[in-house]
This record gives C-alpha cells, sequence and structure tokens, in this order.
C-alpha cells in the first residue's frame, strides 16, 4: 500500500512537472520615458522570439509562452519596482528587462533576488551590474559600458580627435558611461577637458552648453538620451557653434537623432551595441516579416534576451528560474550547434535530445562572466542627414 | 583682436542667452506682480496659465499651416498669438467666476486664495496635459538665425563665432512693446488709472465710483496676455513642454518679489537679475578671462556648476527677502 502510495505520488509529481503548461515572460521595458521611442521595437524583438518558441511545439514537452508587458518608466525606480511585482505577482517566471541601468539595479534587488525572478537585460550598460550581487539570476545581452568607453575612445582618436568634452546624463547609465570614456581616452594619450552632468526635462541648456564650450575641445561626446537632454546639449552646441563635431554614444543613436538634427551634424560619429553576419541578417528578415524595424536599437538583444531565458528553460527541463539560471550560459556560448534567428524551434527539439546548442542569435551572442555579452559596436556616420553604417568593432 | 573675442565670447554665451531668458522671466513676472497688486494674492496657477496658453497657441499655429497661411520669415506663432490670448482669458474668467469670486466675496484671507490658486495650478496643469500631451514640442518655424556663427566668423575674420537666434530677437522686441503698452495703459488710461487707485485703496476706489468687478476682469485679461505672451516667447525659444512651465515659477516668483511685489518696474528688473545671475554665476569665465590676457592654467572659473543653476534663485530669493524685504523697487513685503 505504501508503495503504491508512493508510486502514485511520484507519477503525479512527474506528471506535473512534465505536462503542458504556459510560461509567462515578462517584458518589462521603458514604455514612457527617455527612451520611449525605442522601447516598442524592443518589445516586439522579445515577443518575437517568444512567439517563435511557442508555435514550435518543441517547448517543455507543448508549453506555450505568454508574454506581458510593463514599463520601467527608465527613471522612476520606485515605478519601475511596482511594476515589476505586478509580473511577478501574475506569474512571470522570467524577465526581459529592464530597459534602463538605474532601474534594472532597482529590480534586481527589491524584486528579482527575493522572489527568485530571473532576468536578461537587453539594454542596461552600466558596469555597475557586473559587479553586482545577483545570485546568478541577472544576465544582459547588452555589453557593459566599461567597453564602449573603450571602443569611443579608440574610434575618436582614430578620427584624429585629441581633447573631447563630455556631457552625460545625470544617472547611472550617463555616469558609468561618460567614467569608462573618460578613463579610456586619457590612458590612450587624449584630454577630457570636462566632464559635466545635466540634468533631463529641463527646457533650457544654455548654461551647460555654456560650460561646455568654454572648456572647449575638438569634439563633444553627448552620453545621453536622444528623447531627452541629450538632444537638448547638442542644440544648443550647434546654435551657438560651440562644437561642430559629435559623438554619439548608444542612448543618442536613432533615427530620432538624424530627424532632429538632419545635416547640421554631418561628419559626427555614432556608436551602438549591434552585431553583423548572417545572425543580424536573418534577424533583419524576421523583422520585417512581424512588421518592425529590427535595426532599431536593442531590438535584436531583445530577441536574444528571450531565446536564451526559454532555450535555458529547455535545457533545465523546468520553467523554474533557479534551475534555468545555470543554463544560460551553456546554451550561450560554444561548443554547440550554432543557432540562428528563426531556428528556435531546431534548437529546442536538440536540447530535448540532449545535444549542445551554441546560440548565436541576431547579435552574435557570445557571454563572460558574469553574464554580459562580449560586444560588438556598429560604427555609424552622419552623412546627409542620415545614419549610415560604416563599420563594426 | 583678443579683446573682441572676449567680448563675443561674453555676448554669445552670457548677455544674449540671458537677455532673453531675462525678457521671458520679466514677463511673467509681470503677470504674477499684477495680479499680487490688484487681487492681493500670489497666483501659483500663473506658470501653468502660461503653459495652457501656449499650449492654445501651438494648436492655432498648427491649424493656420494646414491652411498654409505663414508670416514669412517669422514664426507663425506670433499670428495666432492674439486669438490664443482671448481663449485664454476666457478660460481665466471662467475660473475666476467658479473659483476666486467665491473667496473675494467672503473676504477670505490671502492665503486661503493662494490655496485655491494651488488647486487651480494641478487642474489646469491636466487639463494642459489633455490638450497636448506631454511631449517636448517645437513650433518655430520662419528663419532661425538673424546672425549664425559661421557667417559671422567669415563677415568678421574672428575665432569666436556669434549666434543670434531670431526667437530671441523676437522676445526681446515683443517684451518692450508689452511693457510699453502695459505702462501706457496703467498709466494713461481711465481703466489703468481705476486699477492702480483698485491696487492702492480698495474702499477709496470703491467710493469714488470704480466698478470693482471690472478692474479684476481688465486684471484676468492683461494677466492672460502677459501670460500667454511669456509662455508662447519662451516656448519658441526653447521648446514647450508643460512640466518646464511648472518649473519657471520659482524664478518667475523670485523676479517678482526681488524687483517688490505688486511693482511692474520691479518685475522686468527681478527678471533681469535673476537671469543674470543664473547664466553668469554657473558660466565658468575661463576663455574670456584667457582672451583679457589671464592665464587661468587649468581653473574653469566656474563659481557653481550647472546642476545648481535652480538654486541661484532661491539665493537670490532668501539674500532679498533678508535684507529688503519689499524688494528693490519698493513692493508690498510678503
Amino acid at each position: 500500500m505504501k508503495h503504491l502510495l508512493l508510486a502514485t505520488a511520484a507519477t503525479a509529481l512527474v506528471a506535473g512537472s512534465a505536462g503542458a503548461e504556459e510560461v509567462k515572460l515578462a517584458l518589462h521595458l521603458g514604455f514612457t520615458g527617455p527612451l520611449e521611442s525605442m522601447a516598442p521595437d524592443i518589445a516586439a524583438g522579445g515577443r518575437a522570439a517568444a512567439e517563435e518558441v511557442s508555435e514550435s511545439g518543441n517547448f517543455l514537452d507543448g508549453s506555450t509562452v505568454v508574454t506581458s508587458e510593463s514599463d520601467t518608466t527608465c527613471i522612476d525606480a520606485a515605478a519601475s519596482v511596482a511594476a515589476a511585482e505586478r509580473q511577478v505577482a501574475e506569474g512571470a517566471r522570467a524577465m526581459v528587462g529592464g530597459q534602463c541601468s538605474g532601474e534594472t539595479i532597482a529590480v534586481l534587488e527589491r524584486v528579482a533576488l527575493p522572489n527568485g525572478v530571473m532576468m536578461i537585460s537587453p539594454s542596461a550598460t552600466s558596469p555597475a551590474l557586473t559587479t553586482i550581487e545577483d545570485q546568478g539570476l541577472f544576465f544582459r545581452t547588452a555589453p557593459s559600458d566599461a567597453r564602449q568607453g573603450v571602443v569611443i575612445a579608440e574610434l575618436a582618436q582614430a578620427k584624429g580627435i585629441e581633447s573631447m568634452a563630455i556631457t552625460y546624463t545625470n544617472n547611472d547609465y550617463g555616469k558609468g558611461l561618460a567614467d569608462s570614456i573618460q578613463a579610456a581616452f586619457e590612458e590612450l594619450g587624449g584630454t577630457v577637458t570636462t566632464s559635466a552632468a545635466h540634468d533631463d526635462g529641463k527646457g533650457d541648456y544654455s548654461a551647460e552648453v555654456a560650460a561646455l564650450a568654454a572648456a572647449g575641445g575638438d569634439a563633444l561626446v553627448v552620453a545621453g538620451y536622444v528623447d531627452q537632454g541629450g538632444s537638448g546639449v547638442t542644440r544648443g552646441a550647434l546654435d551657438t557653434g560651440a562644437f561642430d563635431m559629435f559623438v554619439f554614444p548608444d542612448g543618442m543613436v536613432g533615427q530620432e537623432l538624424v530627424d532632429r538634427f538632419g545635416t547640421e551634424i554631418d561628419g559626427s560619429i555614432g556608436i551602438n551595441p549591434a552585431a553583423e553576419g548572417d545572425g543580424r541578417d536573418r534577424f533583419m528578415e524576421l523583422a520585417e516579416e512581424a512588421g518592425f524595424d529590427g535595426s532599431s536599437a536593442y531590438a535584436g538583444e531583445a530577441y536574444d534576451s528571450a531565446a536564451l531565458i526559454l532555450l535555458a528553460m529547455q535545457a533545465a527541463g523546468s520553467s523554474d528560474p533557479a534551475e534555468a539560471k545555470e543554463q544560460v550560459m551553456n546554451v550561450a556560448n560554444a561548443p554547440g550547434e550554432p543557432i540562428l534567428p528563426g531556428e528556435l524551434g531546431k534548437a529546442l527539439e536538440l536540447i530535448a535530445a540532449g545535444e549542445d546548442v551554441d546560440y548565436v542569435g541576431a547579435t552574435a551572442v557570445e557571454l563572460v562572466e558574469p553574464g554580459e555579452s562580449a560586444g560588438t559596436y556598429r560604427e555609424t556616420t552622419i552623412t546627409d542627414g542620415a545614419l549610415e553604417v560604416v563599420g563594426f568593432h | 583682436m583678443e579683446i573682441l573675442n572676449a567680448i563675443v565670447v561674453f555676448l554669445n554665451f552670457v548677455f544674449i542667452p540671458a537677455a532673453a531668458y531675462g525678457a521671458q522671466l520679466a514677463l511673467g513676472a509681470l503677470g504674477v506682480t499684477l495680479i499680487y497688486g490688484i487681487l492681493r494674492f500670489s497666483n501659483f496657477a500663473h506658470g501653468d496659465t502660461m503653459a495652457f496658453g501656449t499650449a492654445i497657441t501651438i494648436l492655432l499655429t498648427w491649424g493656420l499651416q494646414t491652411i498654409g497661411i505663414s508670416l514669412g520669415p517669422l514664426p507663425t506663432a506670433l499670428l495666432a498669438l492674439p486669438f490664443a490670448i482671448a481663449l485664454c482669458a476666457v478660460a481665466l474668467l471662467a475660473t475666476d467666476r467658479a473659483v476666486y469670486r467665491f473667496y473675494r466675496r467672503k473676504k477670505s484671507d490671502p492665503i486661503i486664495l493662494v490655496m485655491a490658486s494651488v488647486g487651480v495650478m494641478f487642474v489646469m496643469n491636466g487639463v494642459t496635459r489633455l490638450l497636448i500631451g506631454v511631449d517636448e514640442i517645437r513650433f518655430d518655424d520662419g528663419a532661425r538665425f538673424v546672425i549664425d556663427v559661421r557667417s559671422f566668423r567669415e563677415w568678421s575674420g574672428l575665432s569666436e563665432g556669434l549666434a543670434l537666434r531670431s526667437t530671441q530677437v523676437i522676445t526681446l522686441v515683443v517684451a518692450v512693446l508689452v511693457v510699453w503698452a502695459l505702462f501706457w495703459f496703467l498709466n494713461k488710461t481711465r481703466s489703468g488709472k481705476a486699477m492702480r487707485a483698485y491696487s492702492d485703496n480698495e474702499d477709496l476706489a470703491l467710493l469714488s465710483g470704480i466698478d470693482p468687478e471690472r478692474v479684476v476682469r481688465l486684471t484676468w485679461i492683461i494677466a492672460a496676455g502677459l501670460a500667454t505672451i511669456a509662455g508662447t516667447m519662451y516656448g519658441l525659444d526653447k521648446a514647450f513642454k508643460p512640466f518646464n512651465y511648472f518649473q519657471l515659477l520659482l524664478p518667475i516668483f523670485a523676479a517678482a518679489i526681488v524687483g517688490g511685489l505688486g511693482s511692474p518696474v520691479g518685475a522686468i528688473a527681478g527678471g533681469f537679475i535673476v537671469a543674470f545671475s543664473e547664466v553668469a554665476v554657473t558660466y565658468p569665465w575661463k576663455r574670456v578671462a584667457e582672451y583679457l590676457g589671464f592665464d587661468t592654467g587649468s581653473a574653469m572659473l566656474q563659481l557653481l556648476s550647472t546642476e545648481y543653476k535652480f538654486a541661484v534663485s532661491f539665493v537670490i530669493l532668501i539674500i532679498v527677502l533678508l535684507f529688503r524685504p519689499t524688494g528693490l523697487f519698493r513692493g508690498k513685503s510678503v
């Protein structure tokens, strides 16, 4: 009798864990706030991966993935935490997000860690997230700004820029990026004339521009947001003739930038994380079919974030984040069969059959410890009022 | 040559921006001071009245642009301005009828009217956002520059450039015209004199047969005009964003109090004092000093980092309230 009971209980357990379920994936992104123009395409990237996995029917014995969106506001950590808590309360097991560094840190510490929810951010780039205590629950498919700083410094030097002024948005992202650019540029022998913060949401940046102009330099690095103060400072610098050469890090590079300034910023350079190669081309096709802009900043990273979460769950054989988190590095890196966008169904099948996969995805994902992208950057030049991709670093 | 460069740097980064900003503050402070002088309360809703008036101006501007009307090199918003002032005045008169008149009849303390104006501020704030949204809007069309940096450098041969935006010139010209018209109205016309009499001594004014409700109505109409013009000038010169107008309230009140609440001349002087201090205190004087032949080394000669710009208004406010509570031009004490 006892044996029978045990056996029944065991069967029930096995059946319970192996049965098809509905896995909730939160898309926790900045739909309002300073990066709101980027968020819809990022969300679309994440959703595309989730749909692909669901439709393949190979995910955790026919389980499906449902996505739900929530707003991080990008700048209001309290609002972001509240929205993330709601997602968790509604049963989200993992999260693609957050979008901005400050709120991502808050959500990680106050929601993800206490509830054991896995987070893969497509776009939080603060160097602070490298060293944060995350109990192995946090990953990012975007590289740390420490790397972006080095790339920008090298590129600036190659362009013959010997001195630069830096203006940054007054938050974790801006400060981290500005510091890493300054450190890298000075190491290469360049001079940083000033590194000053600007606040977002002001009407008037003439005082900030005046200070930057007084410091001078061959170029102005605008480590800000295109929907916010970053554009305000750029506008002021152009109007007063303080600078005519700009270097735009990732928060500024987008269609919005050229819509606003057009040919006025011809010759300036933009840098944002993006990869080239088969993966990217496949992702662009996929995005076009799904009706969103695959070249938009971080859309590919979001696709990869969602894909990694789901592949890791498949490899762990469970949607439990505590088990899935151990598998993220395994599915992301070699050895194994390379997986491109659109091949998630195949990847799930391979994993189910016990074979290794090496997820390449839209952005040539290669995760380095402690779980962040090694980083490939795209260099763009503004030519005749349009963004023109000139190379990859 | 070096002296000329120093002057150009000073003009480009300190004088021109501060003068335009000062004119915008002065127009705003005039409205605040007028309401304080005649209706006897500090109108906290003034910043959002500016936003509301500007929002209407923008909507009308878009309307005019769709039917293909423009002012050539001048911004179309100038054409929309009179209509926007009329609509904004209607809104303010309705607010007065719905809110302030009740307290005025009860002869409530000024502080109650101030609190009522805070309520009006929140409502107006919401209405503006519903009307036009929270995003940044740029509605300046026409020519952007009177003098632009590149052509100035070519013309003068100096290494420093000078930019003078058309919106800055328009702001200053409009401010001068408005101030002239306001003073003419207050000093020369019968209605203006009635308003001043009402402001000086309400009971005496009533005895001499002045209709108080008419004075109040006139005040709101003028305040609507000043607020809409100030808001539109600020929006044209910088960018329109409802929240910025709420933030403008502090420098505007600082300007009105520094000049002396209730004193129109004081409001204008206060506007320029606040604007010039904000810019001059946060400006690094390094380049100017270098052109004048001083070796500054690596020092930026910046008194205060630009993040603390708003603190300047506070400090001026505190100094004035401590040492001269009635303001520079002997207004009413707060």
